[in-house]
This record gives C-alpha cells, sequence and structure tokens, in this order.
C-alpha cells in the first residue's frame, strides 16, 4: 500500500503523524518511509535514520555552441518558460527558470543546443529501525521541487508492504505529484475556518486522482465544528482524532515522536493504522459511506 | 511605500495571524496573500470583492482527433509522460508545447488555460489582493507574482505606506516568487528542530535574494529551551529576532470566529504582536 499523508494548510501535523503512523504499522510490517516534502523536509528530525547515502539530483538544462548558433531566435520564440532569450544575436539563458522540456535543443534549425545536467537537489536513503527511509533535499534557489519527489517516488523501495509518504503542504504541483498514485491518502487538518478551507481544496485533488481519502483532525479540541461538519457532508471518513498537547508539543519540538514520547497515544496510532488498511482493502464506494 | 513579506519555511507557524494583524494596525496598507494554494488572509478580513480577474497559467494542448494519426511523435518527446495517442494528462502536463511543435500533422494546438481567479478587494483595514488558485493547479509562482505586483500598483496610486504580503511555506518557486523586489521579510518560526531547521534554510533564501531577515519566535513558552537556541544561533548568525509571542489561545479563538487575532483582546499574544509591530515599523522606517 502506498499511503501519502498531506494537508492543504501547513503545521497542522502531517510529518507528527505520518512518523508515528510508519512507526505503529512497522511493528508487523516491512514499512518504507519517504519524506516529500523536499522543501521543508522535518521527518529524519524524528526518525533519525542511519548510514545515509546520497545521491544528486540532476535536470537537462541546454547550453549554446556559439560556432552554430546564428541567433535566429527560434529557441526563445518556443520556450515556454522565458528561460531563453536572443539580445543582439546572443542567447542568454536563464537556467533557473528552465523546466528542462528539451524543446530548444530538439527544435533548433542548426543544431546548436546540446544539453547538460545541472544539480537541482539531492536524496538521502538510509534506515531507521527496521524502516527503509529517504527524503530528498531540494537546492536553496531552485524553484522544481516537483522533480525531486518524482525521483524520490520513481526510485521508492516496491518491496515493502506499506509506504509511507510525507507530503509538502499545498495543493499545487508539489503535493500533486506526491499523493498521486498512492492507494490512500490522510488529510491532516483542524477545526479553524483556515484548516476548513485548505482541507476543502486537498479533497478536490485527491478527488480528481481518484485516491481514497480519509480525515484527521489535529488539535481537535481547539476550534469549532465546522470541519466535521463538511466531512459528514462530504462523506469523508474520520479516521482519527488529536487533542492538543503541551506534552506533546514538548516532545516534538525535541525530535522525539508521538509515539516514544507519549505511550497513551501508542494505542490511537495503532487504531489509526488498523483503519487506513481497512480502508485500502474496502472498494471506493464503500469508503464514502 | 515599504514591503514586507512574512515567510516561515515551515508551515504553521502563524504567518497569516500576523499578517492580518499588521494589516489591522499598519495606518495605511495594502494586503498581499501570496499563499495562493492555502490562501487563508481573507478569511480574518471580510473582503469585498471589487475586481476579479482570471489567472491565465499558460498553454496546454488540445488535440485534434480528426486529424491525429496516432503516429507516436509526441508522445516520444513529452519528457512528463503527458501525452499518448492524442489523450493529454492535464496533471503531467507542464505546458512547453513540444508535442504541439513537433506533430506531422498540426494536429496539437496549444489553448490559453485559466487555473485561478485573482481579486481585488476592500477590507475594514486597506485593500486586499488574493486569489485562488484551482486545487491541483500548477505555475503558482506566477500568480504569486501577478498578486504581488498588483498590490505594489495599488500602494503607489493610493499612496499607502506598507504592503503587508503573507507568504507561502517552504522555500521553493512560490516564496521565490513572493520576495522578488522585496527587502525585508520577518520570518516567523517556533521553537523546535523543525523550525530550526527549516528557518536556516529559508534564511539561506533571503541571503541569496538579498532579503533582509527579521526573525520572530511564535509559541515561544511550549519550548524555552529551543526558544534559547534559536535566539543564539539568530545572534551567532547575525540576525536580528525580534519577537516572541507566547502560546496564547485566545489568539486561537479569534481566528476560529474568523477575526484578526490582534483586536479581539487584550492577551499576552495580542500584546506581544503590538509590541512586535511596533518595533519592525520602527526597523523598516530607520533601515529601509
Amino acid at each position: 500500500m502506498k499511503l501519502a499523508v498531506a494537508s492543504g494548510k501547513g503545521g497542522t501535523g502531517k510529518t507528527m503523524i505520518a512518523v508515528s503512523l510508519a512507526l505503529s504499522l512497522a511493528q508487523k510490517r516491512s514499512v518504507a518511509f519517504i519524506d516529500a516534502d523536499v522543501e521543508a523536509p522535518n521527518a529524519h528530525l524524528f526518525l533519525k535514520p542511519q548510514g545515509l547515502g546520497s545521491e544528486r539530483v540532476s535536470m537537462r538544462v541546454p547550453e549554446v555552441d556559439s560556432q552554430l548558433c546564428n541567433g535566429c531566435g527560434t529557441c526563445a520564440d518556443l520556450c515556454a518558460y522565458n528561460a531563453l532569450a536572443v539580445i543582439k544575436g546572443q542567447v542568454l539563458l536563464f537556467t533557473e527558470l528552465c523546466h528542462g522540456c528539451g524543446g530548444c535543443t530538439l527544435l533548433c534549425p542548426h543544431s546548436a543546443m546540446v544539453e547538460v545536467s545541472r544539480v537541482i537537489g539531492v536524496i538521502e536513503r538510509g534506515s531507521a529501525g527496521t524502516m527503509e527511509f529517504c527524503h530528498g533535499r531540494l537546492n536553496v534557489g531552485e524553484v522544481l521541487s516537483p522533480l525531486i519527489i518524482n525521483e524520490l517516488k520513481t526510485h521508492a523501495p516496491s518491496r515493502h508492504a506499506v509506504v509511507v509518504i510525507d507530503a509538502p503542504p499545498g495543493t499545487s504541483c508539489p503535493m500533486v505529484e506526491a499523493v498521486s498514485g498512492c492507494d490512500v491518502c490522510l488529510l491532516v487538518t483542524e477545526p479553524t475556518p483556515f484548516g476548513q478551507h485548505d482541507l476543502e481544496a486537498a479533497v478536490e485533488v485527491t478527488r480528481s486522482l481518484g485516491i481514497k481519502t480519509g480525515v484527521v483532525v489535529n488539535r481537535c479540541d481547539q476550534g469549532d465544528d465546522r470541519v466535521y461538519q463538511y466531512c459528514r457532508r462530504e462523506g469523508l471518513p474520520i479516521l482519527a482524532q488529536f487533542p492538543f498537547s503541551r506534552r506533546l508539543a514538548q516532545a516534538l519540538s525535541g525530535g522525539i515522536p508521538a509515539w516514544e514520547g507519549l505511550k497513551g497515544w501508542r494505542h490511537a496510532f495503532t487504531a489509526l493504522g488498523e483503519q487506513v488498511l481497512k480502508m485500502e482493502s474496502e472498494d471506493t464506494a464503500s469508503c464514502n459511506y | 511605500m515599504q514591503l514586507l513579506a512574512i515567510i516561515s519555511g515551515k508551515g504553521g507557524t502563524g504567518k497569516t495571524s500576523l499578517a492580518a494583524s499588521f494589516m489591522a494596525l499598519a495606518p495605511l496598507a495594502v494586503g498581499a496573500d501570496c499563499d495562493v494554494d492555502a490562501a487563508n488572509l481573507s478569511l480574518l478580513l471580510s473582503p469585498r470583492e471589487e475586481e476579479v480577474e482570471d489567472f491565465v497559467a499558460g498553454k496546454k494542448p488540445a488535440v485534434d482527433l480528426a486529424r491525429c494519426q496516432r503516429c507516436g511523435r509526441c508522445q516520444e518527446v513529452c519528457r512528463w509522460q503527458a501525452i499518448k495517442t492524442g489523450e493529454v494528462n492535464l496533471i503531467r502536463c507542464e505546458g512547453c508545447g513540444v508535442c504541439s511543435h513537433v506533430c506531422p500533422q498540426e494536429a496539437i494546438s496549444m489553448q490559453d488555460e485559466i487555473s485561478g481567479q485573482w481579486f481585488v478587494s476592500a477590507t475594514e483595514y486597506g485593500p486586499l489582493v488574493h486569489a485562488r488558485l484551482r486545487p491541483g493547479a500548477g505555475n503558482s509562482g506566477k500568480l504569486v507574482t501577478v498578486v504581488r505586483k498588483r498590490a505594489q500598483e495599488l500602494a503607489l496610486s493610493s499612496a499607502s505606506q506598507w504592503v503587508i504580503i503573507d507568504g507561502p511555506p517552504g522555500n521553493g518557486c512560490p516564496v521565490m516568487a513572493t520576495l522578488s523586489g522585496v527587502k525585508a521579510a520577518l520570518v516567523v518560526t517556533e521553537p523546535s528542530q523543525s523550525g530550526l531547521h527549516d528557518l536556516g534554510r529559508v534564511l539561506d533564501l533571503c541571503h541569496q535574494l538579498q532579503v533582509r531577515p527579521y526573525v520572530c519566535i511564535n509559541r515561544h513558552d511550549l519550548s524555552s529551551h529551543f526558544t534559547e537556541i534559536i535566539l543564539a544561533w539568530c545572534h551567532q548568525q547575525d540576525v536580528t529576532t525580534l519577537g516572541k509571542i507566547p502560546y496564547d489561545t485566545r489568539l486561537f479563538d479569534s481566528v476560529v470566529a474568523g477575526n484578526v487575532p490582534v483586536l479581539t483582546s487584550d492577551s499576552p499574544g495580542a500584546l506581544a504582536i503590538i509590541e512586535l509591530w511596533g518595533q519592525l515599523e520602527d526597523r523598516l522606517t530607520k533601515e529601509g
């Protein structure tokens, strides 16, 4: 099973829940953990992976052979990202805007362009207890986080019973890249107007991708009942609710997962794990209660 | 006119609550909600929409199936596996248009893709520019740029003193679009390892983009230990720290009620925000 933990709003507790849920599932199964929040990766602070090996992630960008280029401007005309300009017969490249589509190299009438690789980030793999762990890091100043997320998922270990993916916040391309292809997506929210507003957007994404969706309400004791009403209206199952806890906040601040720091929370995560597994095995119709 | 971006690296540190509070505290301000895929600032400011515009993110291919010979050339050149025998996967498609250039039948045309809307609204505290990106849509950086630029124009034409920008989390494309042309940013963090880790990355970005950061620690009393660590670390990095806001459920209650946090109580949290704004106003007026 591929399980994504996502949310529209940031800071709702995705990493806290993904980490402890993975630890609970790993009691009886083989689990791989992918931290796909490559702009702000934090799961390693809790899982403390060992033996990390790192690989660079690069993309293909064009380079101009000035001997062959006659400054015709075809490349600049066809670049959809304004990554190329031709000024006074000279090609100017803005590689940070390039998406690596390869169009300029393919279509240059003088074959004056070649592609070279440019490093945009790294992926690190290791193990955390019995779990396999990997995360990625987008170099600061780079923009194409979906590329690193794609790389993380493409080479995800397939022999595990469960792959838990900690997704980035939001509902645009990085989040879509992280959750697409998953069997189940848990959306973490909080019972506030912000939480609800961003949950609605995230549900639109998971539904359009045809992913079974469940909701976890974090800090459930702080807010009102509108988010619950919304879930009821939409037929979205609420799989767990966690209250605010100062003790938990303190444990988390020092990198201690809820699973280890608060013994009382273990059975809640075990129950959540069972709910998720049950959801995966159900057919889609019965999931939408 | 002074631009202040509020960013964080880590999500959920309280950017939007601070942005709404500063809108209310600043004498003449224009607001810009640059977190376009989780746009929440408008939820606290009761905006009345005055302008609505479609956002065209780019172009997407449309295939004329009557012309298509299923030759597969488009599929060969597409690097996103987004087109296959005349069918386009709009979520995977990056809109590069290479398929339309190589199609021997000229069966593929590129058409404007509307992937959201942006608004100029009136609020009690000044105009607000905000947007809605269609969930799942790409190119949020471009929409962020539209929002920020429109807010700057409005501030110039209305002689506003401040543009308060509520930024997105992370440090990728939409954050860079938020910070373009901005000189000062308030970086909101929280006292934890995660907060410190993400703060480090977003400060690197500020440095690269020559944006002057001011750091504030929200919910500082949830870990006085990490608050001390972050303060010492910032000091060592020569980064100015301006304020500490305590964990305060009354700030939270006002957000739940849809109100600007700083206006509804004189709780410790609200007082800390007022003091933080005073310091920012002072610094930014002096340091430009």
